[in-house]
């Protein structure tokens, strides 16, 4: 049950990720929390537009909602982040590894060829 | 396009990974390294374990069976069918594993030019247990470094 529900916050996570609005929104939080309002502009976008993305990505664990009533200023989370990085950088690490040893396959098979 | 033989690692849906790989070599070569055993087994999965069978039927309909043997002396097995060949520019194959239900399409695409050969590989993953198959078994070895993968799909821009 517990395996299920990571799975399912992963893939809550990775959903989030998919979008490259939402890309840009955490990386403009990346730099420091901000208000909607301080997100909409550089975005150019409307704030209610901007507000769907923020709830994705607060759905996703991405980002919280400080408390403060008014501003209610969004900052990036660690956590979520992390998880989804861990996993990218596995599975990097074992296409990154395989192919680095293709290319010692690859170099000796030309050597062959130049030896015929 | 990368020319530089590091790995892009893209995803651009939920469900899906694209790898772009460039490898100084023709596609011919890159081609039979990919789908000839004897050559497969020496690289596919590097140092994280050693592929005790690795059988190919390349031919539409044909099967593929690989099991590696994880260092701590778990086999994971895979296998899947190939749906098309068209050499160099479409290989579409499925893949799933022993361990867990439902399988993933994989498209590879080899794109030579000036004599070097850019692979991409999109993988489309069906559900979520696949993906975590992938994780779950063999990757777990493989240190989680840094949070470059991430940045990359962060910054991409697409």
């Amino acid at each position: 049950m517990k395996a299920a529900l990571a799975e399912e916050r992963l893939d809550a996570t990775f959903n989030a990720l998919a979008d490259p609005t939402r890309r840009a929104i955490l990386a403009k939080l990346a730099t420091g929390e901000a208000s909607v309002m301080e997100l909409a502009e550089p975005f150019d976008m409307s704030q209610p537009a901007i507000s769907k993305h923020l709830k994705v990505l607060e759905k996703a664990g991405l980002i919280s909602r400080g408390r403060d009533a008014q501003r209610r200023p969004c900052r990036i989370e660690g956590r979520a982040l992390e998880v989804a990085a861990d996993w990218l950088a596995d599975y990097r690490k074992f296409w990154e590894d395989s192919f680095d040893a293709l290319d010692g396959v690859l170099e000796e098979m030309k050597r062959k060829k130049r030896s015929k | 396009m990368p020319n530089d033989g590091s790995l892009k690692v893209t995803t651009p849906n939920p469900n899906e990974i694209v790898l772009t790989r460039t490898f100084d070599a023709p596609w011919r070569m890159v081609y039979d390294a990919f789908t000839k055993p004897e050559l497969v087994k020496r690289w596919f999965g590097a140092k994280r374990g050693t592929l005790t069978t690795c059988e190919i039927d390349l031919r539409v309909g044909g099967k593929w069976r690989y099991v590696m043997r994880l260092p701590n002396g778990h086999d994971m097995g895979m296998s899947g069918v190939y749906k098309e060949l068209g050499a160099p520019d479409r290989m579409v194959h499925t893949e799933a594993f022993d361990d867990f239900p439902g399988d993933s399409t994989i498209t590879t695409r080899f794109v030579e030019k000036d004599g070097k050969t850019t692979m991409i590989a999109t993988c489309t993953y069906a559900s979520q247990e696949i993906r975590d198959a992938v994780i779950k078994s063999g990757m777990e070895d493989g240190a989680a470094e840094s949070y470059d993968a991430l940045n990359d799909v962060l910054t991409e821009k697409r």
